[in-house]
């Protein structure tokens, strides 16, 4: 068993089933990120994780421990919050004691713990304020020092950099990815629904929705090999292209939409092989290259170009194939304009291809 | 890309002419505009109508009752003397008694802070419970509060008469301060429910994640963060106990009647003359301990009011 185990995890508010019968299991040392939509349940989860939810039905443990019916101070864990929480009436230093002081913790103790926390988030020129006194990322680097000091073995972050602005969130990212690697053995619970932190910081993501995880895996399976087409649609900026047609296997299976065949004798078909039936086929848009380089792709075709929307690095083209939208990105020096013809190629290799009713992965 | 690049650095602007002819800066605003003598003159004669009274009772408790017989009510006195304020204080004569509203004033200290300490405990630690500990029923249990709010009192007097006699403390100040006790209860506890509704819920979930029970949660977190809630309150009950006339009355004896009923007393004394400079001083000294709480406190009172969000 891991370091955090929920069985069958069930809740209600109400009428209003949030989480629907959750299994998830977390090694120790592991950071899962708990990525979805607005509303899915995250918050919900950790919460019940923390102990801070009542749950309905199933058990919850945390290093071997049956903590279901136990207070969260009791069950190891320092959770840091997106409105980060702090205390407003006392200072930093009395933010981070606060916890210990509460669990009787003798002074010398207090004080050490909190200079080591200081020390690791760079905030002891900060100890003698108060949080109205401190920026953003100041307040944020606090919330993380008073789960820090409790010396907990399993962390839990409610999207804690969300009320950040980007330049900083880029920032604590690294130096909460920093501080795991430097917490040997600290398991680590982080929701957000920022995509480039979740593929960044995660051992493994486990993907949201509707209070049930669609996919738990490791970031590379996830963009790679994602399991169904919502979980594909989620993950990528910009989206997958999905394009609607036919599977029909002859010698070798071909997906068909229109006029088009694509051929996909070296798509690795999941469980039992390919089945003849409608599909939609996805393909991102990094994975599409244009004209030299498309020529060595095998599968070509020629669009126009109908939207561009220029981004600096690269710039990201819409045009049409066969009816369904498609979006790729170009070189952000590379000419391209509205109205052009262009040659694309992919390797259908590289795509996923989900049954049009099941919408799972084939 | 194609040249859709736009060169926002562009060339430096020309620059304008020196002095442009025109309004420029600050608008000028006229001290003698119609907008401010309406507004100062409408100003202006509302505080008259308001503080009118109050001159009157003051130049009236500062004057004998040979000036006061001439009958001009604004004079202002010839000749000052503080005898009615003394004599209001200890030797004026309130039914049964002739010490004066020393008596009296001590009572209603005696019936306001208990009252006033009791109350807010009680009702801040019930809007802390609903607000932040949701527990089974609670609901039910603040509409019922509520809806006691709006029980007339008149219905209450009578049986409540008959609890506190049985309980054996009719007539006393621990029946008079229980009886206020409980009718601030509606009222504040709907104060401090959202008062403590609006501290952000993640606070609340942090100091329970860091051991902090219920007892410590209110007394290490949410005390602290709600100063003006309860300057609020303060002044509420302070206030409305101080000047409650009717539980007074009804609910205690002569001789632990509060201000407010011996002020009547002295007032509408039937017999003898009416020292209406006498009167005038008692009033006064009856209305001075609200009046010094609004102005203490008045700053902190409407902070109070408006508190909303709690900056965390
Ligand atoms: N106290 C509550 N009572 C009833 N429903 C609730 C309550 N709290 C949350 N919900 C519902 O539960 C669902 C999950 O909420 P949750 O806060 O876990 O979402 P989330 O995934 O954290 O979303 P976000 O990314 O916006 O924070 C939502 O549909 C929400 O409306
Ligand atoms: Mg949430």
């Amino acid at each position: 068993m891991g370091a955090v185990s929920v069985r069958n995890l069930c809740l209600n508010f109400g009428e209003v089933e949030v989480l629907k019968n959750l299994n998830l299991d977390i090694e120790e040392g592991e950071f899962l990120v708990l990525l979805g939509s607005s509303g899915c349940g995250k918050s919900t989860l950790l919460n019940c994780i923390a102990g801070l939810l009542d749950i309905t039905d199933g058990q919850i443990f945390i290093k071997g421990r049956n903590v279901t019916w136990e207070q969260p101070k009791d069950r190891g864990i320092g959770m840091v919050f997106q409105s980060y929480a702090l205390y407003p009436q006392m200072t930093v230093e009395g933010n981070l004691a606060f916890g210990l002081k509460n669990a009787r913790v003798p002074k010398d103790e207090i004080a050490r713990r909190v200079a080591r926390a200081a020390e690791i988030l760079h905030i002891e020129p900060l100890l003698k304020r108060k949080p109205a006194q401190l920026s953003g990322g100041q307040r944020q680097r606090v919330a993380i020092g008073r789960a820090l000091v409790r010396d907990v073995d399993v962390f839990l972050f409610d999207e804690p950099l969300s009320n950040l602005d980007a330049k900083l969130r880029a920032e604590l990212r690294v130096e909460i990815k920093r501080l795991h690697q430097q917490l040997e053995n600290t398991t680590m619970i982080y929701v957000t629904h920022d995509q480039i932190e979740a593929m960044t910081l995660a051992d493994r993501i486990a993907i949201m929705r509707s209070g049930a995880i669609q996919q738990l895996a490791d970031p590379a399976t996830i963009y790679n090999k994602p399991v169904n087409k919502y979980v594909a649609g989620f993950i990528g900026s910009p989206s997958i292209n999905f394009i609607d047609g036919q599977l029909e296997i002859g010698s070798d299976p071909v997906f068909r939409a229109g006029e088009t065949k694509i051929s996909l004798a070296r798509y690795q078909f999941s469980g039992n092989g390919p089945k003849p039936g409608a599909v939609t086929f996805g393909i991102r848009p990094e994975h599409i290259f244009i004209e030299k380089a498309a020529s060595d792709q095998p599968f070509q075709a020629e669009v126009d170009v109908e939207v561009i929307e220029p981004m600096g690095a690269d710039t990201l083209v819409w045009s049409r194939f066969n009816g369904s939208e498609l979006r790729f990105r170009v070189d952000g020096q590379h000419p391209v304009k509205k109205g052009d013809r262009v040659m694309v190629g992919f390797d259908p290799a590289r795509a996923s291809v989900f049954d049009a009713q099941t919408e799972m992965r084939l | 890309m194609a040249s859709t690049a736009i060169d926002y650095a562009g060339a430096p602007a020309e620059p304008l002419p020196q002095e442009l002819a025109g309004p420029r800066g600050a608008r000028p605003r006229r001290l003698l505009s119609r907008r401010n003598i309406f507004l100062y003159g409408t100003l202006t004669v509302v505080a008259i109508y308001y503080l009118l009274p109050l001159y009157v009772m003051v130049v009236t408790s500062l004057k004998g009752m040979p000036e006061i017989r001439v009958g001009n009510i604004f004079a202002p006195p010839l000749e000052i003397t503080f005898e009615p304020w003394v004599k209001a204080w200890s030797s004026a004569c309130t039914g049964l008694n002739c010490d004066g509203l020393s008596r009296g004033f001590w009572n209603s200290v005696r019936i306001t802070v208990p009252s006033v300490i009791l109350s807010i405990a009680i009702a801040s630690i019930n809007g802390y419970a609903l607000a932040n500990w949701r527990f089974k029923g609670a609901n039910t249990f603040f509409t019922i509060l509520i809806v006691g709010a709006f029980i007339p009192y008149q219905v209450m007097l009578y049986p409540i008469v008959i609890i506190l006699r049985e309980m054996g403390i009719y007539g006393t100040l621990t029946g008079l301060v229980l009886v206020h006790t409980v009718f601030g209860m509606p009222i504040l506890t709907l104060l401090f429910r959202n008062y403590f509704a609006s501290v952000p819920e993640e606070l609340f979930k942090a100091a329970r994640v860091d051991g902090a029970g219920f007892w410590g949660i209110y007394f290490k977190i949410m005390l602290p963060m709600s100063l003006p809630i309860f300057v609020v309150a303060i002044i509420l009950q302070v206030t409305g106990i101080w000047n409650d006339f009717l539980f007074g009355v009804v609910y205690t004896k002569p001789d632990v009647y509060p201000m407010t009923v011996q002020l009547n007393n002295i007032v509408n004394a039937t017999q003898g003359v009416k020292e209406y400079n006498v009167n005038m001083a008692a009033t006064i000294i009856t209305g001075l301990v609200p009046l010094i709480v609004y102005f203490a406190s008045g700053k902190l009172f409407v902070r109070g009011i408006a508190a909303g969000a709690v900056k965390g």
